[in-house]
């Protein structure tokens, strides 16, 4: 009961917590529209006398104090409007919803890409530190943690695209529209545009989550259970995956969740070498022209994404390792 | 940890290039670009960042051992017509000096922060801490993304293109000064018991006295670890923003700028205004990780010993 009580306690924070956070993003959003954006200029353009723009931005409300302003904008974002674009003339939210499938599905391939090979190789290399395969992951590890994700992509392009012709080296290739998610993970041609752009981004990734497994394993191993359980004669193979590896999931949850910043930061990156027409390419696209609602609005967007996915985390943590709740409503 | 046993000056320099190839190797390759690079002006054959001294007619011409090339330029030219050996020399430059300015702000924030809540501990200590953990959790280069996006939609590209280098240290500098404060803070944690600091606050020395004369001398060794992969991490944030278009401008490359501008020639063939100034940014990354490892290895007698 009592620990119940404590774990809704521990809900409840988390979420106001995240509420907090998403009204300051939408606050210095609100700043930076009000600053740097001028309605005005956006809807009529430069050439209109003095008078009339007077006019309209009294009919608007835009000489109406900022508190009003701000409560009219966060009112505005409750509802889902974030503004228009001055590039498309649409709600900006539209417009990055729309882009949204196609930066999420990067993210999905590279994450599949990420799991599948940091987790054996992690495994591997705490199990068998000394080892030539160890210290050669390790290595290589160090060199792509070297290599900017953008000159990888071009060194990907430059070899599977251009000389060897085997896999196309931009945009997403032929999509199919379910509803209102456009997905390129149903046609071949679709993944085939994936291939390089997903590898690229697991490619900085990847020897980050390879020291972390290797680090959580590593600890876990050096534990009394496992000794315990290996005196008891269960196989080594089982030892580590069923015992030390599931303990060392709890800081890999953890840790490997609150990179949601530098992995938009990457998928950033990742789109603007493959022309990847998602939410990065498309916020570059409008800080060059300017757009500075479509900025604002992709800002709040990310900020969104970071909140969920650190209150995602913060749960699943809880859910792994119930010690968590009590420290953290002390 | 403590002072017995650690040697200093010329002969522990060379002990450590013999237990470390690898390290010593790192910081050779690392001086020789570094030298080449400050001695840019008097080493390229042509000034990258005057445009009159080249021609767009000489634009896209290949390195000396293919075929088609100029004499005149021996890794060939840009899309601009620029001597690509001299934009390297220029561009490395500049992809050094933000790195090195950029980490010497996060030093500058992030020790003198470090120490304090190191020292100071309870309130001081969460505020820092906390403060710390925030930003880092932000991802610190979505954050100079998103400072430099703003710039730009704000000011538009000129005024950007005037003020790159200051506002790329600035933004880089301020982005990851938290690495700093918690390396600082660790060892300071360790110093703060020890005998030597309790005497001097017996003898009735100011805690700033302390933290500066006593703690920092002694925490020196982390600090000059997490700078050497600082720097390699802020060369290739400033190289990243340049490629996005939001650090140098193509009138002044740095290496990210001229791997930006090179990859829309790669299509039409001109592969080597891209590949090689990226092969140079990797080397230069390298070496200084390289160089960070053997540094953290050797300057920690636990990690030593294993």
């Amino acid at each position: 009961m009592k620990a119940l009580a404590a774990g809704f306690t521990f809900f409840a924070r988390r979420l106001t917590q995240a509420a907090l956070v998403m009204l300051a993003i939408l606050i210095i959003a609100f700043a930076v529209h009000a600053a740097l954006g001028d309605p005005l200029r956006e809807i009529m353009g430069e050439a209109v006398p003095v008078a009339e723009r007077e006019e309209l931005r009294h009919k608007l409300g835009l000489d109406a104090p900022w508190p009003v302003q701000l409560a009219r904008y966060l009112g505005g974002a409750v509802k889902g409007d974030l503004g228009t674009s001055t590039i498309y003339k649409r709600p900006t939210l539209e417009i990055i919803l729309a882009k949204f499938p196609a930066s999420l599905e990067l993210v999905l391939g590279a994450s599949l890409i990420v799991l599948l090979l940091s987790l054996p190789a992690g495994v591997y290399c705490a199990v068998r530190p000394r080892s030539v395969g160890a210290k050669l992951i390790m290595s290589l590890s160090v060199l792509g943690i070297s290599v900017p994700v953008f000159l990888t992509g071009i060194f990907l392009i430059t070899i599977f695209a251009v000389w060897l012709g085997w896999l196309p080296a931009f945009g997403r290739g032929e999509t199919v529209r379910l509803g209102f998610w456009e997905t390129g993970l149903l046609t071949r041609d679709g993944l085939r545009h994936l291939v390089l752009p997903a590898l690229t981004l697991s490619s900085i990734m990847l020897p980050l989550f390879i020291r972390l497994v290797r680090g959580a394993m590593l600890d876990e191993l050096g534990h009394d259970y496992v000794r315990t359980a290996r005196a008891k004669g269960a196989s080594p193979l089982r030892v580590w995956l069923s015992h030390a590896l599931r303990n060392a999931l709890l800081p890999l949850v953890a840790v490997g969740g609150l990179q949601t910043g530098t992995l938009v930061a990457y998928t950033l990156l990742t789109e603007t070498v493959f022309q990847w027409p998602g939410m990065g390419f498309l916020f570059l696209e409008a800080v060059t022209r300017a757009d500075i609602p479509l900025v604002t609005t992709y800002l709040v967007f990310v900020g969104l994404l970071f909140v969920i996915t650190n209150t995602i985390v913060d749960i699943v943590s809880l859910m792994l390792d119930p010690r968590i709740s009590l420290e953290g409503t002390r | 940890m403590s002072a017995e046993g650690v040697q200093t000056g010329p002969r522990a320099l060379l002990a450590f290039a013999g237990e470390r190839p690898g390290g010593a190797l790192a910081a050779i390759v690392l001086g020789a670009i570094a030298l080449a690079a400050a001695f840019a002006p008097l080493l390229a054959p042509q000034n990258s960042f005057d445009l009159t001294s080249f021609d767009v007619l000489d634009a896209g011409l290949p390195p000396s051992w293919l075929e088609g090339s100029d004499p005149r330029f021996l890794l060939g030219t840009d899309a601009q017509g620029r001597d690509l050996l001299s934009a390297i020399l220029y561009g490395t430059r500049i992809s050094l000096v933000v790195g090195v300015l950029a980490v010497a702000i996060q030093t500058a924030i992030g020790v003198p922060l470090g120490l304090l809540a190191g020292y100071a501990g309870g309130r001081v200590d969460t505020i820092v801490t906390r403060a710390a953990d925030i930003q880092l959790s932000l991802s610190t280069l979505m954050i100079a993304i998103i400072a430099l996006a703003l710039f730009r939609a704000g000011l538009g590209g000129e005024s950007l293109t005037r003020f790159a280098v200051p506002l790329l240290v600035v933004v880089i500098g301020l982005a990851e000064w938290p690495y700093f404060a918690r390396t600082a803070r660790a060892a300071t944690q360790v110093e703060a018991v020890k005998d030597y600091v309790r005497a001097a606050r017996a003898l009735g020395g100011s805690s700033l006295g302390i933290m500066w004369r006593h703690i920092l001398p002694n925490i020196l060794s982390p600090l000059i670890v997490v700078a050497t992969t600082q720097v390699a991490g802020a060369i290739m944030a400033e190289a990243a923003l340049s490629f996005l278009g939001l650090g140098m401008p193509v009138t002044k490359p740095s290496l990210g700028t001229l791997i930006r501008s090179g990859y829309d020639l790669m299509f039409a063939g001109a592969w080597w205004v891209t590949v090689i100034p990226g092969l140079v940014l990797i080397g230069l990354l390298v070496s200084v990780n390289v160089l960070g490892d053997a540094l953290r290895d050797g300057l920690d007698p636990r990690r030593g010993a294993r």
